[in-house]
């Protein structure tokens, strides 16, 4: 065999990312050095669809309250004052956290008594199923009724859409402990708290996580969806209030806001986990 | 051993029923056996006879459908502290250190370890040959390392009882024979009695003293054999005349109940 062949099979057979043989590599070796940096591909991506979205807006004329241009919705952040904004930002971000919080609250016992006792499981789950399938959005105004005006009623209203995803993953999790860890932890006659504490709590950190992040974003969907039944602040009233009015341009800016915020609190999540809980990352990230 | 002495462990036709869904599993029917102190005792058996039910047994984790287990002398009704247990997994708690698995059963007792406890799983980790890795995460160790963790964690309340289901079963099978010296290595250092389950006849006969061979389910004693070698055991002993009669002797003992 010549010594081309060779060079001819090593190249074919060597796996295109593979940075072992940098001599190997071919030309357009900066592209994948761009690709491979974290966060260029993403960025790029949506660079792109802003360019096509606004390129298509103008070319085909859309009406703004069909589709506005990217500029034209940038113009929407100045409909109203910075202050404004973040007054309506703080209204909903501030039931987010908090209903977010009360899930987590109200979500970590209920996930620790189905997992102690199956008579518990037993009479509770049929009730969490029927509060999950009830839709929250259709309950919502006879929440507000009932509780009046104020926080309260969209913190309950944001609690019943973001707590269910994280009885299940902290169950889930609970249940996860290998057999053999209870089994050491009874053999030491323990208290059942330090079960919990120790090895079923700790264990379940990796579910827990998956569920915070679904229940995050659900938190800020219930926020707004409560905006939309009753408030006089907040991003979700100013979207409506705007499309009532069809300023579409501005109701798009609080929309790319309201993204901004779900995205920002989904990857505080990430980082929590990331920086109080590194064991528990999967060993390679997706 | 003088009569007057209990036995370390005796079971006295010792049944267990398991009620499960498709009805009820007899796992053992009528055991007998007794191990005396600082013996080395190995069960073989096919899987799903019973085995790591009688170590649970043993344990206190379980108590028996009929018959009695007598633990020095004493009916066991509950979890003893003279009895340590080596799982088939390591089953290290994956966020704590190597020397935080070792000192677990303390802290997961008394809810805080001292200084000298400390110190004492650094020991039992020079023990294990586990020197200089206390600071380490599980996940940093090879598996043979870590079911050393398990075997240090075992041995921490200084137990009595070690009791162990298959704990080399898990790792390949050179690591597994070097275990296996090194077990006998600590089972020396510290005497202790153990109750060793297993697959391999070859794993039995080099470390136990007596080799128990149990039935398919439910599970009860067929044979009850001393191991006619002598100790210490090394590669020497791997590699003699004697041990390889002793295992086919047994092996043939356990084929014949399989034909
Ligand atoms: N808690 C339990 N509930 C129901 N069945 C069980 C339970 N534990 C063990 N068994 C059954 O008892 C039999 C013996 O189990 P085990 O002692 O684990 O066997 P071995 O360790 O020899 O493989 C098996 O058939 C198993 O399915
Ligand atoms: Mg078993």
């Amino acid at each position: 065999m010549s010594s081309q062949d060779t060079s001819a099979l090593i190249s074919s057979s060597a796996p295109p990312d593979d940075g072992a043989a940098p001599a190997a590599q071919p030309p357009h070796n900066w592209l994948r050095a761009a690709a491979a940096t974290p966060g260029v591909l993403p960025v790029a991506t949506f660079a792109a669809i802003l360019i096509v979205w606004e390129a298509a807006a103008r070319a085909f004329a859309i009406p703004s309250f069909v589709l506005p241009a990217p500029t034209r919705i940038a113009g929407g952040f100045e409909a109203v004052t910075a202050g404004r904004w973040i007054e309506h930002i703080w209204a909903t971000l501030r039931v987010a956290l908090i209903g977010f919080a009360v899930s987590i609250l109200v979500a970590l016992p209920i996930a620790i008594g189905l997992t102690r006792s199956r008579i518990l499981s037993a009479c509770l789950y049929p009730l969490l199923v029927v509060i999950q399938s009830t839709p929250v959005v259709a309950i919502a105004p006879i929440i507000i009724v009932v509780l009046g005006s104020g926080d309260a009623p969209r913190i309950v209203i944001t609690f019943l859409i973001a707590f269910f995803p994280l009885v299940v993953s902290m169950t889930t999790g609970l249940m996860a402990t290998p057999p053999e860890l209870i089994e050491l932890s009874r053999s030491l006659r323990a208290p059942v708290s330090r079960e919990f504490t120790q090895i079923r709590i700790p264990y379940a950190v990796p579910y827990i996580f998956s569920g915070l992040k679904i229940s995050i974003t659900l938190a800020v969907i219930g926020a707004v969806v409560a905006e939309f039944v009753a408030a006089e602040k907040g991003i979700g009233y100013f979207i409506q209030f705007s499309t009532s009015f069809f300023k579409l341009p501005q109701a798009w800016a609080g929309l790319g806001l309201l993204v901004f915020i779900s995205l920002m609190l989904f990857q505080s999540v990430v980082l929590a986990q990331r920086v109080f809980f590194p064991w528990s990352l999967p060993k390679r990230q997706p | 051993m003088t009569g007057t002495a209990p036995d370390a462990l005796r079971f006295t036709a010792v049944g267990q029923v398991f009620a499960a869904a498709a009805g009820a599993v007899e796992a053992l029917r009528g055991v007998d056996m007794a191990v005396r102190r600082h013996e080395f005792v190995a069960v073989l058996g096919p899987s799903g006879c019973g085995k790591s039910t009688l170590l649970r047994l043993t344990a206190g984790l379980l108590q028996p459908t009929t018959g009695e287990v007598r633990v020095f002398g004493r009916p066991v009704t509950e979890p003893r502290d003279d009895v340590g247990i080596v799982f088939q997994k390591p089953t290290l708690l994956p966020w704590a250190s190597v020397e935080d698995n070792v000192v677990f059963p303390i802290r997961h007792r008394h809810g805080r370890v001292s200084r000298t406890e400390r110190e004492e799983a650094r020991e039992i980790l020079a023990t294990v040959g586990l020197e200089g890795f206390d600071k380490r995460l599980p996940a940093e160790l090879s598996g043979g390392m870590q079911q050393r963790v398990g075997i240090a964690r075992a041995l921490l309340l200084d137990p009595d009882i070690l009791l162990m289901d298959e704990p080399f079963s898990a790792l390949d099978a050179l690591t597994r024979e070097e275990m296996g010296f090194e077990l006998l290595r600590i089972w020396q250092a510290r005497p202790k009695t153990v109750l060793f389950i297993t697959h391999s006849i070859n794993e039995a006969v080099l470390l136990a003293d007596r080799v128990i061979v149990m039935s398919e389910r439910p599970g009860h004693v067929v044979r009850d054999l001393p191991v006619p070698l002598p100790r210490p055991r090394n590669i020497v002993t791997t590699q003699s005349k004697d041990m390889h009669e002793f295992a086919g002797h047994l092996r043939a003992h356990l084929l014949k109940r399989a034909a």
